[in-house]
Protein backbone atom coordinates (compact mmCIF):
# COMPACT_ATOMS: atom_id res chain seq x y z
CA UNK A 1 0.00 0.00 0.00
CA UNK A 2 0.50 3.30 -0.93
CA UNK A 3 1.70 5.48 2.76
CA UNK A 4 1.89 8.08 0.58
CA UNK A 5 -2.00 8.10 0.53
CA UNK A 6 -1.82 8.44 3.93
CA UNK A 7 0.74 10.79 4.72
CA UNK A 8 0.08 13.25 2.12
CA UNK A 9 2.38 16.43 1.55
CA UNK A 10 -0.20 18.62 2.94
CA UNK A 11 -0.40 16.49 6.62
CA UNK A 12 3.12 16.21 6.78
CA UNK A 13 3.44 19.90 6.53
CA UNK A 14 0.77 20.75 8.92
CA UNK A 15 2.25 18.43 11.44
CA UNK A 16 5.19 19.88 11.18
CA UNK A 17 4.21 23.66 11.49
CA UNK A 18 0.53 23.15 12.54
CA UNK A 19 -1.72 26.41 12.12
CA UNK A 20 -3.72 27.88 14.86
CA UNK A 21 -1.33 26.80 17.18
CA UNK A 22 -1.62 28.41 21.29
CA UNK A 23 -4.98 29.48 23.51
CA UNK A 24 -7.45 31.90 23.08
CA UNK A 25 -7.57 33.57 26.46
CA UNK A 26 -11.32 33.34 27.74
CA UNK A 27 -12.35 31.65 24.94
CA UNK A 28 -14.37 28.20 25.90
CA UNK A 29 -11.96 25.15 25.96
CA UNK A 30 -12.32 21.24 25.59
CA UNK A 31 -10.18 18.70 25.79
CA UNK A 32 -10.70 15.84 23.58
CA UNK A 33 -8.37 12.45 24.48
CA UNK A 34 -8.28 9.11 22.55
CA UNK A 35 -8.09 6.79 25.78
CA UNK A 36 -6.99 3.68 23.67
CA UNK A 37 -3.37 6.08 23.14
CA UNK A 38 -3.12 8.88 25.05
CA UNK A 39 -3.23 11.49 22.66
CA UNK A 40 -4.72 14.87 23.63
CA UNK A 41 -5.78 18.13 22.10
CA UNK A 42 -6.95 21.27 23.95
CA UNK A 43 -9.24 23.57 21.42
CA UNK A 44 -10.16 27.08 22.45
CA UNK A 45 -12.93 28.76 20.51
CA UNK A 46 -14.34 31.90 20.75
CA UNK A 47 -18.09 31.84 19.26
CA UNK A 48 -19.60 35.13 18.67
CA UNK A 49 -23.58 34.49 18.03
CA UNK A 50 -23.68 31.36 15.89
CA UNK A 51 -20.35 32.17 14.32
CA UNK A 52 -17.20 30.49 15.05
CA UNK A 53 -15.27 33.42 15.08
CA UNK A 54 -11.98 32.39 16.00
CA UNK A 55 -10.11 28.49 17.26
CA UNK A 56 -6.91 27.99 18.63
CA UNK A 57 -5.54 24.25 19.85
CA UNK A 58 -2.55 22.81 21.52
CA UNK A 59 -1.48 19.25 21.79
CA UNK A 60 -0.01 16.24 21.52
CA UNK A 61 -0.35 13.48 18.78
CA UNK A 62 0.24 11.79 16.13
CA UNK A 63 0.90 13.19 12.35
CA UNK A 64 -2.67 12.66 11.47
CA UNK A 65 -3.95 14.01 14.39
CA UNK A 66 -2.23 17.34 14.85
CA UNK A 67 -2.66 17.48 11.01
CA UNK A 68 -6.28 17.28 10.91
CA UNK A 69 -6.69 19.69 14.18
CA UNK A 70 -4.84 22.66 12.55
CA UNK A 71 -6.88 21.93 9.37
CA UNK A 72 -9.81 21.92 10.60
CA UNK A 73 -9.10 25.07 13.03
CA UNK A 74 -8.64 26.57 9.46
CA UNK A 75 -11.81 25.11 7.70
CA UNK A 76 -14.43 26.31 10.22
CA UNK A 77 -12.31 29.64 10.96
CA UNK A 78 -15.52 32.31 10.46
CA UNK A 79 -18.22 29.38 9.49
CA UNK A 80 -21.61 28.86 11.73
CA UNK A 81 -22.13 26.55 13.98
CA UNK A 82 -24.05 24.64 11.31
CA UNK A 83 -21.81 24.74 8.53
CA UNK A 84 -19.43 23.52 11.03
CA UNK A 85 -21.23 20.39 11.25
CA UNK A 86 -22.28 20.12 8.17
CA UNK A 87 -18.24 19.67 7.84
CA UNK A 88 -17.92 17.73 10.26
CA UNK A 89 -19.95 15.15 8.69
CA UNK A 90 -18.66 15.63 4.99
CA UNK A 91 -15.46 14.48 6.71
CA UNK A 92 -16.17 12.02 8.98
CA UNK A 93 -17.98 10.49 5.44
CA UNK A 94 -14.69 10.85 3.64
CA UNK A 95 -11.90 9.20 6.56
CA UNK A 96 -14.28 6.81 7.32
CA UNK A 97 -14.84 5.61 4.17
CA UNK A 98 -19.04 5.95 4.16
CA UNK A 99 -19.37 9.20 1.96
CA UNK A 100 -21.46 8.27 -0.80
CA UNK A 101 -20.53 10.49 -3.39
CA UNK A 102 -17.32 11.47 -4.50
CA UNK A 103 -15.46 14.28 -1.34
CA UNK A 104 -17.35 17.38 -1.27
CA UNK A 105 -15.80 20.05 -2.73
CA UNK A 106 -16.63 22.27 0.36
CA UNK A 107 -13.52 19.77 2.16
CA UNK A 108 -11.25 21.66 0.38
CA UNK A 109 -7.74 20.49 1.34
CA UNK A 110 -9.26 18.38 4.02
CA UNK A 111 -9.47 15.75 1.33
CA UNK A 112 -6.13 15.26 1.76
CA UNK A 113 -7.54 12.93 4.25
CA UNK A 114 -9.12 10.51 2.33
CA UNK A 115 -6.46 7.87 2.65
CA UNK A 116 -7.32 7.21 6.34
CA UNK A 117 -10.38 5.43 5.26
CA UNK A 118 -7.31 2.98 4.20
CA UNK A 119 -6.31 2.62 7.64
CA UNK A 120 -9.29 2.20 10.11
CA UNK A 121 -7.25 2.20 13.14
CA UNK A 122 -6.02 5.98 12.48
CA UNK A 123 -9.72 7.00 11.91
CA UNK A 124 -9.81 8.27 15.21
CA UNK A 125 -6.63 9.88 15.30
CA UNK A 126 -8.30 11.97 12.23
CA UNK A 127 -11.46 12.66 14.11
CA UNK A 128 -10.23 13.60 17.70
CA UNK A 129 -9.93 17.20 16.78
CA UNK A 130 -13.62 17.37 15.17
CA UNK A 131 -15.38 15.23 18.32
CA UNK A 132 -13.87 18.30 20.49
CA UNK A 133 -15.06 20.93 18.33
CA UNK A 134 -18.69 19.54 18.06
CA UNK A 135 -18.46 19.18 21.93
CA UNK A 136 -17.29 22.80 21.89
CA UNK A 137 -19.80 24.04 19.72
CA UNK A 138 -22.90 22.18 21.69
CA UNK A 139 -23.11 20.48 18.15
CA UNK A 140 -22.33 17.18 20.43
CA UNK A 141 -23.34 16.83 24.19
CA UNK A 142 -20.23 15.10 25.02
CA UNK A 143 -17.46 13.20 24.02
CA UNK A 144 -17.34 10.36 21.96
CA UNK A 145 -17.12 6.95 24.30
CA UNK A 146 -13.83 5.16 23.46
CA UNK A 147 -15.67 1.80 21.82
CA UNK A 148 -16.95 3.99 18.65
CA UNK A 149 -15.90 3.25 15.52
CA UNK A 150 -15.18 6.90 14.88
CA UNK B 1 19.74 -31.45 29.69
CA UNK B 2 19.28 -27.26 29.60
CA UNK B 3 20.20 -26.34 25.35
CA UNK B 4 22.40 -23.94 25.34
CA UNK B 5 21.88 -20.40 23.39
CA UNK B 6 23.81 -22.21 20.54
CA UNK B 7 21.18 -25.00 20.65
CA UNK B 8 18.76 -22.77 20.01
CA UNK B 9 16.97 -23.94 17.45
CA UNK B 10 14.76 -20.90 15.96
CA UNK B 11 14.45 -22.35 12.61
CA UNK B 12 12.54 -25.34 13.86
CA UNK B 13 10.60 -23.58 16.39
CA UNK B 14 9.64 -21.19 13.68
CA UNK B 15 7.79 -24.00 11.86
CA UNK B 16 5.75 -24.64 15.09
CA UNK B 17 4.13 -21.43 14.87
CA UNK B 18 1.63 -21.57 12.00
CA UNK B 19 0.92 -17.45 11.98
CA UNK B 20 4.59 -16.79 11.66
CA UNK B 21 3.52 -18.19 8.22
CA UNK B 22 0.93 -15.66 6.85
CA UNK B 23 1.94 -12.74 4.46
CA UNK B 24 0.06 -9.05 5.73
CA UNK B 25 -0.36 -7.25 2.30
CA UNK B 26 1.66 -10.23 1.10
CA UNK B 27 5.10 -9.47 2.56
CA UNK B 28 6.60 -12.11 5.26
CA UNK B 29 5.15 -11.02 9.35
CA UNK B 30 7.66 -9.68 11.48
CA UNK B 31 5.61 -10.14 14.61
CA UNK B 32 7.92 -7.82 17.32
CA UNK B 33 4.76 -7.64 20.04
CA UNK B 34 5.23 -10.73 21.77
CA UNK B 35 5.20 -8.03 24.92
CA UNK B 36 1.59 -7.49 24.12
CA UNK B 37 0.76 -10.94 23.07
CA UNK B 38 2.99 -14.09 22.20
CA UNK B 39 2.05 -16.24 19.12
CA UNK B 40 0.71 -20.00 19.63
CA UNK B 41 2.27 -22.85 18.53
CA UNK B 42 0.96 -25.73 16.66
CA UNK B 43 1.20 -27.73 19.96
CA UNK B 44 -1.26 -25.55 21.77
CA UNK B 45 -3.58 -24.73 18.60
CA UNK B 46 -3.64 -28.70 19.09
CA UNK B 47 -4.85 -29.24 22.55
CA UNK B 48 -7.37 -26.74 22.73
CA UNK B 49 -9.19 -28.18 19.46
CA UNK B 50 -9.03 -31.93 20.99
CA UNK B 51 -10.57 -30.72 24.22
CA UNK B 52 -13.43 -29.37 22.08
CA UNK B 53 -12.91 -32.03 20.06
CA UNK B 54 -12.79 -34.77 22.27
CA UNK B 55 -12.58 -33.87 26.21
CA UNK B 56 -15.36 -31.43 26.99
CA UNK B 57 -17.03 -31.36 30.16
CA UNK B 58 -17.71 -29.78 33.04
CA UNK B 59 -15.42 -29.79 35.93
CA UNK B 60 -15.36 -30.96 39.46
CA UNK B 61 -19.49 -31.80 39.00
CA UNK B 62 -20.12 -34.58 37.23
CA UNK B 63 -19.51 -38.85 37.42
CA UNK B 64 -19.21 -39.12 33.46
CA UNK B 65 -16.71 -40.00 31.19
CA UNK B 66 -16.15 -36.20 30.18
CA UNK B 67 -16.94 -34.30 33.38
CA UNK B 68 -14.36 -36.68 34.71
CA UNK B 69 -11.76 -35.80 31.73
CA UNK B 70 -11.97 -32.27 31.77
CA UNK B 71 -11.34 -32.30 35.45
CA UNK B 72 -8.42 -34.08 35.27
CA UNK B 73 -6.98 -32.07 32.39
CA UNK B 74 -7.68 -29.41 34.72
CA UNK B 75 -5.73 -30.60 37.56
CA UNK B 76 -2.90 -31.52 35.28
CA UNK B 77 -2.42 -28.29 34.33
CA UNK B 78 -2.45 -26.94 37.46
CA UNK B 79 0.52 -29.73 38.51
CA UNK B 80 2.21 -28.61 35.49
CA UNK B 81 1.91 -24.92 36.49
CA UNK B 82 3.43 -25.73 39.81
CA UNK B 83 6.24 -27.57 37.98
CA UNK B 84 6.89 -24.44 35.94
CA UNK B 85 7.07 -21.78 38.77
CA UNK B 86 8.48 -24.76 41.45
CA UNK B 87 5.69 -24.28 43.99
CA UNK B 88 5.72 -26.51 46.98
CA UNK B 89 1.89 -27.51 46.55
CA UNK B 90 -1.07 -27.54 43.77
CA UNK B 91 -3.12 -25.32 46.69
CA UNK B 92 -0.67 -22.45 45.58
CA UNK B 93 -2.06 -22.14 42.37
CA UNK B 94 -5.53 -20.61 41.54
CA UNK B 95 -6.19 -19.99 37.87
CA UNK B 96 -7.80 -16.37 36.80
CA UNK B 97 -8.68 -15.33 33.43
CA UNK B 98 -5.43 -13.28 33.47
CA UNK B 99 -2.49 -11.11 35.52
CA UNK B 100 -5.13 -8.42 35.87
CA UNK B 101 -7.80 -10.52 37.17
CA UNK B 102 -4.89 -12.02 39.89
CA UNK B 103 -4.04 -8.69 40.81
CA UNK B 104 -7.66 -7.32 41.69
CA UNK B 105 -8.42 -10.51 43.68
CA UNK B 106 -5.40 -9.75 46.12
CA UNK B 107 -6.18 -6.11 46.30
CA UNK B 108 -10.28 -7.36 47.03
CA UNK B 109 -9.81 -9.76 49.05
CA UNK B 110 -6.69 -8.70 50.59
CA UNK B 111 -8.16 -5.36 51.13
CA UNK B 112 -10.76 -6.36 53.06
CA UNK B 113 -8.89 -8.63 55.58
CA UNK B 114 -5.97 -6.67 56.31
CA UNK B 115 -6.14 -3.38 54.90
CA UNK B 116 -7.55 0.02 57.44
CA UNK B 117 -7.82 3.58 56.76
CA UNK B 118 -4.48 5.04 56.79
CA UNK B 119 -2.03 2.30 55.78
CA UNK B 120 -0.19 2.16 52.85
CA UNK B 121 0.45 -0.04 49.92
CA UNK B 122 3.39 0.52 47.84
CA UNK B 123 3.50 0.27 43.77
CA UNK B 124 5.97 1.94 41.66
CA UNK B 125 6.02 4.55 38.64
CA UNK B 126 6.82 2.25 36.47
CA UNK B 127 3.48 -0.19 36.82
CA UNK B 128 1.31 -1.69 34.24
CA UNK B 129 -2.14 0.15 35.23
CA UNK B 130 -3.23 -3.32 35.82
CA UNK B 131 -0.98 -2.68 38.86
CA UNK B 132 -2.35 0.84 40.12
CA UNK B 133 -5.89 0.93 39.40
CA UNK B 134 -7.00 -2.51 41.23
CA UNK B 135 -5.22 -0.59 44.22
CA UNK B 136 -6.70 2.78 43.98
CA UNK B 137 -10.11 0.93 44.00
CA UNK B 138 -9.42 -0.87 47.03
CA UNK B 139 -8.06 2.60 48.58
CA UNK B 140 -10.66 3.86 47.64
CA UNK B 141 -12.97 1.64 50.15
CA UNK B 142 -10.24 0.67 52.65
CA UNK B 143 -9.24 4.56 53.29
CA UNK B 144 -5.83 3.20 52.22
CA UNK B 145 -3.26 5.08 50.74
CA UNK B 146 -0.99 4.88 47.31
CA UNK B 147 2.76 5.76 47.52
CA UNK B 148 4.95 5.11 44.67
CA UNK B 149 8.47 3.97 44.31
CA UNK B 150 10.62 6.65 42.31
CA UNK B 151 12.12 5.31 39.17
CA UNK B 152 15.65 6.34 37.60
CA UNK B 153 17.04 7.73 34.49
CA UNK B 154 17.87 4.59 33.33
CA UNK B 155 14.94 2.86 34.23
CA UNK B 156 15.47 1.12 37.32
CA UNK B 157 13.47 1.14 40.60
CA UNK B 158 15.17 3.61 43.25
CA UNK B 159 15.96 0.91 45.65
CA UNK B 160 17.11 3.20 48.44
CA UNK B 161 13.53 5.37 47.69
CA UNK B 162 11.96 2.50 47.96
CA UNK B 163 13.47 0.74 51.32
CA UNK B 164 12.28 4.68 52.58
CA UNK B 165 8.85 4.28 51.44
CA UNK B 166 8.68 1.31 53.70
CA UNK B 167 7.13 2.06 57.65
CA UNK B 168 4.87 0.76 59.81
CA UNK B 169 1.74 1.64 57.67
CA UNK B 170 2.73 -0.22 54.79
CA UNK B 171 0.50 -2.75 54.75
CA UNK B 172 1.75 -4.83 51.03
CA UNK B 173 4.47 -4.24 48.52
CA UNK B 174 3.01 -4.85 44.81
CA UNK B 175 5.77 -4.60 41.96
CA UNK B 176 6.39 -5.51 38.38
CA UNK B 177 9.06 -8.56 38.20
CA UNK B 178 9.87 -7.11 34.70
CA UNK B 179 8.42 -3.40 32.82
CA UNK B 180 6.56 -3.86 29.79
CA UNK B 181 7.36 -0.66 28.44
CA UNK B 182 11.30 -0.57 29.31
CA UNK B 183 11.92 -4.25 29.31
CA UNK B 184 13.61 -3.87 33.02
CA UNK B 185 14.18 -6.71 35.37
CA UNK B 186 13.73 -5.99 38.42
CA UNK B 187 15.50 -7.11 41.52
CA UNK B 188 12.93 -9.59 42.88
CA UNK B 189 14.77 -11.57 45.76
CA UNK B 190 15.94 -8.44 46.79
CA UNK B 191 13.15 -6.12 46.73
CA UNK B 192 11.41 -9.24 48.65
CA UNK B 193 13.90 -9.73 51.25
CA UNK B 194 14.23 -6.17 52.07
CA UNK B 195 9.95 -5.94 52.22
CA UNK B 196 9.92 -9.02 54.56
CA UNK B 197 12.74 -7.57 56.97
CA UNK B 198 9.83 -5.25 57.97
CA UNK B 199 6.97 -8.15 57.70
CA UNK B 200 5.65 -6.62 54.21
CA UNK B 201 4.23 -9.17 52.28
CA UNK B 202 5.15 -8.78 48.30
CA UNK B 203 3.13 -9.21 45.06
CA UNK B 204 4.96 -9.28 42.32
CA UNK B 205 3.52 -8.52 38.74
CA UNK B 206 4.64 -11.57 36.44
CA UNK B 207 3.01 -10.73 33.43
CA UNK B 208 6.11 -10.24 31.78
CA UNK B 209 8.37 -12.36 33.77
CA UNK B 210 6.52 -15.96 33.69
CA UNK B 211 7.03 -16.01 29.50
CA UNK B 212 11.44 -15.43 29.89
CA UNK B 213 12.47 -16.08 32.87
CA UNK B 214 12.63 -19.10 34.84
CA UNK B 215 10.57 -18.76 37.79
CA UNK B 216 11.25 -19.97 41.27
CA UNK B 217 8.74 -19.18 43.94
CA UNK B 218 11.03 -20.87 46.66
CA UNK B 219 13.53 -19.23 45.68
CA UNK B 220 12.17 -15.59 45.35
CA UNK B 221 9.63 -15.70 48.37
CA UNK B 222 7.20 -13.60 47.08
CA UNK B 223 4.15 -14.07 48.87
CA UNK B 224 1.95 -13.79 45.28
CA UNK B 225 2.65 -13.79 41.80
CA UNK B 226 0.21 -13.00 39.25
CA UNK B 227 0.53 -13.98 35.15
CA UNK B 228 -1.05 -14.59 32.19
CA UNK B 229 -1.27 -17.40 29.89
CA UNK B 230 -1.49 -15.85 26.62
CA UNK B 231 2.16 -14.15 27.17
CA UNK B 232 3.51 -17.37 27.33
CA UNK B 233 2.28 -19.40 24.20
CA UNK B 234 -0.89 -19.99 26.17
CA UNK B 235 -4.36 -19.31 24.82
CA UNK B 236 -6.18 -15.82 26.25
CA UNK B 237 -8.33 -16.20 28.91
CA UNK B 238 -6.09 -17.92 31.52
CA UNK B 239 -4.13 -16.62 33.99
CA UNK B 240 -2.33 -17.68 37.17
CA UNK B 241 -2.18 -16.55 40.40
CA UNK B 242 0.26 -18.10 42.83
CA UNK B 243 0.07 -17.71 46.55
CA UNK B 244 2.65 -18.81 49.29
CA UNK B 245 1.96 -20.58 52.15
CA UNK B 246 -1.24 -20.26 53.56
CA UNK B 247 -2.29 -16.59 52.09
CA UNK B 248 -5.11 -18.41 50.37
CA UNK B 249 -6.46 -19.95 53.64
CA UNK B 250 -6.23 -16.86 55.24
CA UNK B 251 -7.78 -14.46 52.75
CA UNK B 252 -11.79 -13.97 52.37
CA UNK B 253 -13.43 -15.18 48.90
CA UNK B 254 -13.06 -12.77 46.09
CA UNK B 255 -16.31 -14.34 43.93
CA UNK B 256 -19.28 -16.01 45.21
CA UNK B 257 -20.38 -19.39 43.37
CA UNK B 258 -20.42 -22.41 42.26
CA UNK B 259 -17.53 -24.49 43.09
CA UNK B 260 -15.75 -22.42 45.79
CA UNK B 261 -18.15 -23.35 48.37
CA UNK B 262 -18.62 -26.70 50.72
CA UNK B 263 -22.15 -26.46 52.12
CA UNK B 264 -24.55 -23.56 50.87
CA UNK B 265 -27.39 -22.80 52.94
CA UNK B 266 -29.70 -19.44 52.55
CA UNK B 267 -28.55 -18.64 56.12
CA UNK B 268 -24.79 -19.72 55.71
CA UNK B 269 -22.10 -20.67 53.48
CA UNK B 270 -19.17 -22.47 54.16
CA UNK B 271 -16.36 -21.70 51.34
CA UNK B 272 -14.04 -24.66 49.63
CA UNK B 273 -10.23 -24.83 50.53
CA UNK B 274 -8.29 -23.08 48.08
CA UNK B 275 -7.40 -23.41 44.95
CA UNK B 276 -11.66 -23.95 44.57
CA UNK B 277 -12.55 -20.96 47.25
CA UNK B 278 -10.82 -18.83 44.85
CA UNK B 279 -12.17 -20.19 41.10
CA UNK B 280 -15.77 -19.36 41.19
CA UNK B 281 -18.45 -20.85 38.45
CA UNK B 282 -17.45 -22.44 35.67
CA UNK B 283 -13.68 -21.56 34.47
CA UNK B 284 -12.00 -21.47 30.83
CA UNK B 285 -11.73 -25.23 30.94
CA UNK B 286 -10.29 -25.55 27.86
CA UNK B 287 -8.02 -22.57 27.63
CA UNK B 288 -6.34 -24.24 31.05
CA UNK B 289 -6.26 -27.53 29.08
CA UNK B 290 -4.33 -26.12 26.36
CA UNK B 291 -2.08 -23.97 28.37
CA UNK B 292 -0.52 -27.08 29.56
CA UNK B 293 0.81 -27.38 26.06
CA UNK B 294 2.68 -23.91 26.46
CA UNK B 295 4.48 -25.01 29.47
CA UNK B 296 5.45 -27.91 28.05
CA UNK B 297 6.51 -25.84 25.23
CA UNK B 298 8.48 -23.73 27.09
CA UNK B 299 10.14 -26.87 29.35
CA UNK B 300 10.90 -28.34 26.21
CA UNK B 301 12.70 -25.37 24.91
CA UNK B 302 13.84 -24.33 27.95
CA UNK B 303 13.77 -20.56 29.39
CA UNK B 304 17.57 -20.07 29.67
CA UNK B 305 17.61 -20.85 26.47
CA UNK B 306 15.19 -18.34 25.02
CA UNK B 307 16.05 -15.95 27.70
CA UNK B 308 20.36 -15.92 26.14
CA UNK B 309 18.22 -15.37 22.94
CA UNK B 310 16.66 -12.71 23.60
CA UNK B 311 19.55 -11.09 24.56
CA UNK B 312 21.68 -11.58 21.26
CA UNK B 313 18.56 -10.00 19.57
CA UNK B 314 18.12 -7.46 22.08
CA UNK B 315 21.84 -6.68 21.78
CA UNK B 316 21.29 -6.34 18.41
CA UNK B 317 18.33 -4.01 17.84
CA UNK B 318 19.46 -1.78 20.57
CA UNK B 319 23.04 -1.22 19.05
CA UNK B 320 21.32 -0.64 15.27
CA UNK B 321 18.10 1.70 16.31
CA UNK B 322 20.15 3.95 18.85
CA UNK B 323 22.30 4.38 16.31
CA UNK B 324 19.89 6.31 14.18
CA UNK B 325 20.06 9.94 14.30
CA UNK B 326 17.14 11.12 16.55
CA UNK B 327 16.14 8.24 18.66
CA UNK B 328 15.86 8.19 22.38
CA UNK B 329 15.91 4.98 23.99
CA UNK B 330 13.51 4.87 27.03
CA UNK B 331 14.58 2.17 29.19
CA UNK B 332 18.19 1.48 29.36
CA UNK B 333 18.97 -0.64 32.38
CA UNK B 334 21.85 -3.33 33.08
CA UNK B 335 19.20 -6.21 33.19
CA UNK B 336 16.34 -5.71 30.73
CA UNK B 337 14.14 -8.44 29.24
CA UNK B 338 13.61 -8.41 25.22
CA UNK B 339 11.82 -4.90 24.86
CA UNK B 340 13.26 -2.05 23.09
CA UNK B 341 11.03 0.98 23.35
CA UNK B 342 12.52 4.60 21.68
CA UNK B 343 11.27 7.56 20.62
CA UNK B 344 12.29 9.47 17.07
CA UNK B 345 12.37 13.41 17.10
CA UNK B 346 9.25 14.80 15.21
CA UNK B 347 7.64 11.41 14.41
CA UNK B 348 5.00 10.35 16.86
CA UNK B 349 5.27 6.49 17.51
CA UNK B 350 1.74 5.73 16.03
CA UNK B 351 3.06 6.98 12.76
CA UNK B 352 5.92 4.97 12.80
CA UNK B 353 3.75 1.89 13.77
CA UNK B 354 1.97 2.67 10.60
CA UNK B 355 4.59 2.76 8.66
CA UNK B 356 5.99 -0.46 9.86
CA UNK B 357 3.26 -2.30 9.81
CA UNK B 358 2.91 -1.16 5.78
CA UNK B 359 6.31 -3.16 5.55
CA UNK B 360 4.56 -6.32 7.44
CA UNK B 361 6.46 -5.15 11.25
CA UNK B 362 4.09 -5.47 14.20
CA UNK B 363 5.35 -3.52 16.98
CA UNK B 364 3.38 -1.21 19.94
CA UNK B 365 3.00 2.11 19.53
CA UNK B 366 1.22 4.47 23.09
CA UNK B 367 1.68 4.82 26.37
CA UNK B 368 1.61 0.71 27.10
CA UNK B 369 -0.66 1.10 29.91
CA UNK B 370 1.59 2.97 31.70
CA UNK B 371 0.84 6.65 31.62
CA UNK B 372 2.60 7.69 35.01
CA UNK B 373 5.76 6.38 33.31
CA UNK B 374 5.53 7.74 30.49
CA UNK B 375 4.65 11.21 32.37
CA UNK B 376 8.12 10.35 34.05
CA UNK B 377 10.26 9.99 30.60
CA UNK B 378 8.27 13.05 29.59
CA UNK B 379 6.91 11.62 26.47
CA UNK B 380 3.56 10.85 26.13
CA UNK B 381 3.85 7.19 24.47
CA UNK B 382 6.90 5.12 22.32
CA UNK B 383 7.34 2.57 19.65
CA UNK B 384 8.10 -0.54 21.51
CA UNK B 385 9.27 -3.71 19.67
CA UNK B 386 9.28 -6.84 21.78
CA UNK B 387 11.54 -9.93 21.13
CA UNK B 388 10.66 -13.66 21.93
CA UNK B 389 11.99 -17.08 20.65
CA UNK B 390 10.46 -17.01 17.39
CA UNK B 391 12.00 -13.79 16.50
CA UNK B 392 15.18 -13.40 14.24
CA UNK B 393 18.02 -11.09 13.07
CA UNK B 394 15.46 -10.95 10.00
CA UNK B 395 12.66 -9.03 12.33
CA UNK B 396 15.36 -6.63 13.84
CA UNK B 397 16.64 -6.43 9.82
CA UNK B 398 12.97 -5.67 8.56
CA UNK B 399 12.75 -3.16 11.81
CA UNK B 400 15.41 -0.93 10.28
CA UNK B 401 14.22 -1.03 6.98
CA UNK B 402 10.70 0.20 8.39
CA UNK B 403 12.52 2.94 10.65
CA UNK B 404 14.68 4.23 7.17
CA UNK B 405 11.32 4.47 5.55
CA UNK B 406 9.83 6.76 8.61
CA UNK B 407 12.94 8.67 7.82
CA UNK B 408 12.33 9.17 4.32
CA UNK B 409 8.38 9.93 5.14
CA UNK B 410 8.73 12.35 7.88
CA UNK B 411 12.21 13.98 6.60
Amino acid sequence: MDLGALYEEVILDHNRSPRNWGEIPGARHVAGTNPLCGDKISLSVQVDGDTITDIKFTGEGCAISKASASMMTQAIKGKTKGEAEKLYEEFHGLVTGKASAPPDKSLGSLRAFAGVARFPTRVKCATMAWHALREATGNRQQAPDAGTSD
Amino acid sequence: MTPSAATLDVARIRADFPILRIRPRGRPLHYLDSAATSQKPQSVIDALTRYYEEENGNIHRGVHYLSELATQRYDETREATRRFINATSHNEVVFTRNTTEGINLVASSFGQAFVRPGDEIVVSQMEHHSNIVPWQLMAERTGAVLRAVPVTDVGELDLDAYEQLLGPKTKLVALTWVSNSLGTVNPVERITAIAHARGIPVLLDGAQAAPHIPIDVKAIKADFVAFSGHKMLGPTGVGVLYARDDWFDRLPPYQGGGDMIETVTIEKTTYAKAPSKFEAGTPDIGSVAAFRAAIEYLERVGLDAIHAHEQLLLAEATARVSALPGVRLIGTAPEKAGVLSFTMDGVHPHDIATILDQNGVAIRAGHHCTQPLMARFGCGATARASFYLYNTMDDIAALMTGLEKVREVFG
